[in-house]
């Protein structure tokens, strides 16, 4: 990666972090309902696959924890806080919630709550693209969790048969929702999966943005040159419970002290220091500017926006006057 | 006005919207080389190739969710499910995907595609071929289900369902396949909503849908003929969103009403058009609506069994026999 990328990448994950952090305590001020999926400690997996893609060009389509993959496709973090904020200047209008986020200008399909859900929802977009003989790409981002449904072997299967240009993601943070994957997946190493579908899979360092995105490079020039799909296993880990509601009684202080030295945001801190890119006290300066930033335009927005109107509650269902339900426009 | 089958007509349809647009696809179980178990595609894979008309592995919640997922990017597939009791693996992208997308993202996103399935008791075909599922889809909010009961219907609806930026579930029957029907030669696209006065009458109305339509029209024939009851029937060939007008103004004409399903008739679509009646226009009632459904039984293997757990056209003419005291 180009210094100058290093350290626009380290801005964009830091403020993934705020942003998400401050998430955090506007739901405990009670601002934010229902369930709630944050992702702190996995920033290098979302901006190194997609500093390596066409963020706004491709497609991207994701699970529940999906506010940074909107932002980096380039949602306006104004409009997927207020959608948390359940206002009508949200990204989906206030309909949707944390796990429905969507920016379809920008190219971001949606946050999905089913596990495993988007799965073929990306091979379809991957077959679209191909009918339409354009150079788009589908990526898929979901959890290794996801990799227990049906619909993953379903969707490998049928991505590695008809040869789309679809590239799967898996964020493997070692647990689904509270159950540490060795006691729910007979495999841990989730890349060797797909051994049995015949396309090519790698296992990466997810913590190191480096390390993600050099492969990432790899898979995105494999899938856009029409050779089929590509399997990325980033190995990560979440440092906050799976929702809000979570205990966090299932792993070991140890064991989060041990991803804890291992943060994605402060390795690349540290390298950018090293190189002499960098200073701790601009990284510190950088850092309250964007949680000023954060409260001053983002939250400051939430506030001020207005609720959708219950008279608008059932817009949205159907199409509105589609000619076809009367049998065409004549 | 030509003289084809319900399965001719259906693949004429596919064949027009297809040449008409190269975005419109088709997709599911031996559609393609083996032309569709009930030859809906006959003939599409020699003609669009492999790429549009596609054999999918036998992966109904796969596949579907493909079509859904390929429609958000301006395809507009037509997915089938060769039975609907293979429908209830795809529920989760039917009902989580494609009927929920528009509105969880505040109308940014629609998924477009038109999924058919035949459901239906047919030739023996034993509990896991035979269920029908309408009921499970018309209660889903963001979902068009229509069904049609003749050739001419099967051709309009699919037509108009493949235009329609809605997901329409189109159900069909395994026993209709080669029923024949006149459809005008020219093109033509039904509507999607509504319901349709296949015989006018004043004494009772009798509602059908797909398959039962035909049951309530020879059950008029024998109470004209043989008991002096002029009936009415009322085809409903959309079931979501059912014809609450259309319902209300046909019972408040023969101020009475019957409802032939083929289906259980818990939480069904008798169940629905009853809550419709006594909502609409309960005060027009001269008799108690009734419901002839089939027996709440899984549908079985052997011949007399299976014969018994569904309603006929004799069981029709006895329920309005009796409606009017004369059984």
């Amino acid at each position: 990666m180009k210094l100058e990328d290093k350290k626009r990448v380290l801005r964009e994950m830091l403020y993934a972090r705020r942003f998400e952090e401050r998430c955090y305590e506007a739901y405990v001020e009670r601002k934010i309902g229902g369930f709630l999926h944050l992702y702190p400690g996995q920033e290098a997996c979302c901006h190194g696959v997609l500093e390596a893609a066409r963020p706004g060009y491709d497609y991207v389509i994701t699970g529940y924890r999906d506010h940074v993959h909107a932002i980096k496709c380039g949602a306006d973090p104004k409009e997927v806080m207020a959608e948390l904020f359940g206002k009508e200047t949200g990204s989906s209008k206030g309909r949707g919630g944390s796990m429905h986020i969507f920016d379809v200008k920008h190219r971001f399909m949606g946050g999905y709550a089913l596990v495993g859900g988007p799965f073929p929802l990306a091979v379809g977009m991957a077959k679209g693209i191909k009918l339409k003989s354009t150079d788009e790409i589908s990526i898929c981002f979901l959890g290794d969790a996801a990799n227990n449904q049906g619909t993953f072997h379903e969707s490998l299967n049928i991505a590695a048969v008809w040869q789309l240009p679809v590239l799967f993601v898996c964020e493997n943070n070692l647990y689904g929702i509270g159950t540490r994957i060795d006691r729910s997946t007979a495999v841990i190493d989730q890349h060797k999966r797909v051994c049995g579908y015949g396309f090519p899979s790698v296992q990466v360092d997810g913590q190191d943005i480096e390390a993600v995105y050099e492969a990432a490079k790899i898979a995105v020039n494999h899938v856009r040159s029409g050779k089929g799909p590509y399997f990325l296993e980033l190995m990560t880990y979440r440092y906050r419970g799976h929702s809000m509601s979570d205990s966090n009684k299932y792993r070991s202080k140890d064991e989060e002290a041990e991803w804890t030295k291992r943060d994605p945001i402060y390795i690349l801190r540290d390298r950018l220091i090293k190189e002499k890119a960098l200073t701790l006290d601009e990284y510190k300066k950088m850092d309250q500017t964007i949680i000023d930033e954060i409260e001053n335009e983002v939250i400051r927005f939430c506030e001020e926006s207005p609720e959708p109107k219950v008279e608008d509650l059932q817009k949205y269902v159907l199409a509105d006057n589609d000619p076809w339900v009367k049998g065409g426009a004549r | 006005m030509a003289e084809m089958m319900y399965w001719e007509a259906i693949r004429r349809a596919h064949d027009e919207e297809m040449s008409r647009d190269p975005l419109v696809i088709c997709m599911g179980e031996d559609i393609g080389v083996a032309g569709g178990t009930y030859k809906a595609t006959q003939g599409l894979y020699d003609k669009y190739g492999p790429e549009r008309v596609i054999d999918t592995p036998i992966s109904e919640n796969g596949y579907t969710g493909v079509g859904i997922g390929a429609s958000f990017v301006g395809i507009r597939p037509i997915i089938e499910i060769m039975s609907v009791n293979f429908a209830w693996l795809a529920m989760d992208q039917i009902f989580n995907s494609a009927a929920k997308v528009r509105y969880m993202s505040g109308g940014q996103l629609e998924a477009p595609v038109v999924i058919r399935s035949p459901g239906g008791t047919a030739h023996q075909l034993g509990a896991q071929h035979s269920a029908r599922m309408e009921k499970v889809f018309m209660g889903v909010a963001g979902l068009r289900v229509v069904t049609p009961s003749n050739p001419r219907q099967a051709y309009g609806l699919l037509k108009s369902a493949i235009r329609c930026n809605d997901p329409v579930f189109i159900n069909e029957h395994e026993l209709m396949y080669n029923m024949k029907g006149e459809v005008p030669d020219a093109e033509f696209f039904h509507p999607l909503e509504g319901s349709e006065v296949t015989r006018a009458g004043r004494d009772v109305t009798l509602f059908g849908y797909n398959i039962s339509v035909h049951w309530c029209l020879s059950a008029a024939d024998i109470l004209a003929k043989q008991h002096g009851i002029d009936a009415e029937v009322v085809d409903l060939y959309s079931l979501s969103p059912l014809d609450r007008a259309g319902i209300a103004a046909s019972v408040s004409k023969t101020h009475r009403a019957l409802i032939a399903e083929e289906a259980e008739a818990s939480v069904g679509v008798g169940a629905e058009v009853m809550a419709i009646i006594n909502e609409q226009c309960f005060f027009e009632l001269d008799a108690a609506p009734v419901r002839v459904s089939a027996v709440n039984v899984p549908v079985p293997y052997n011949h007399k069994l299976e014969k018994a757990s569904i309603p006929n056209t004799n069981d029709v003419v006895a329920a309005v026999l009796k409606m009017f005291g004369k059984a």
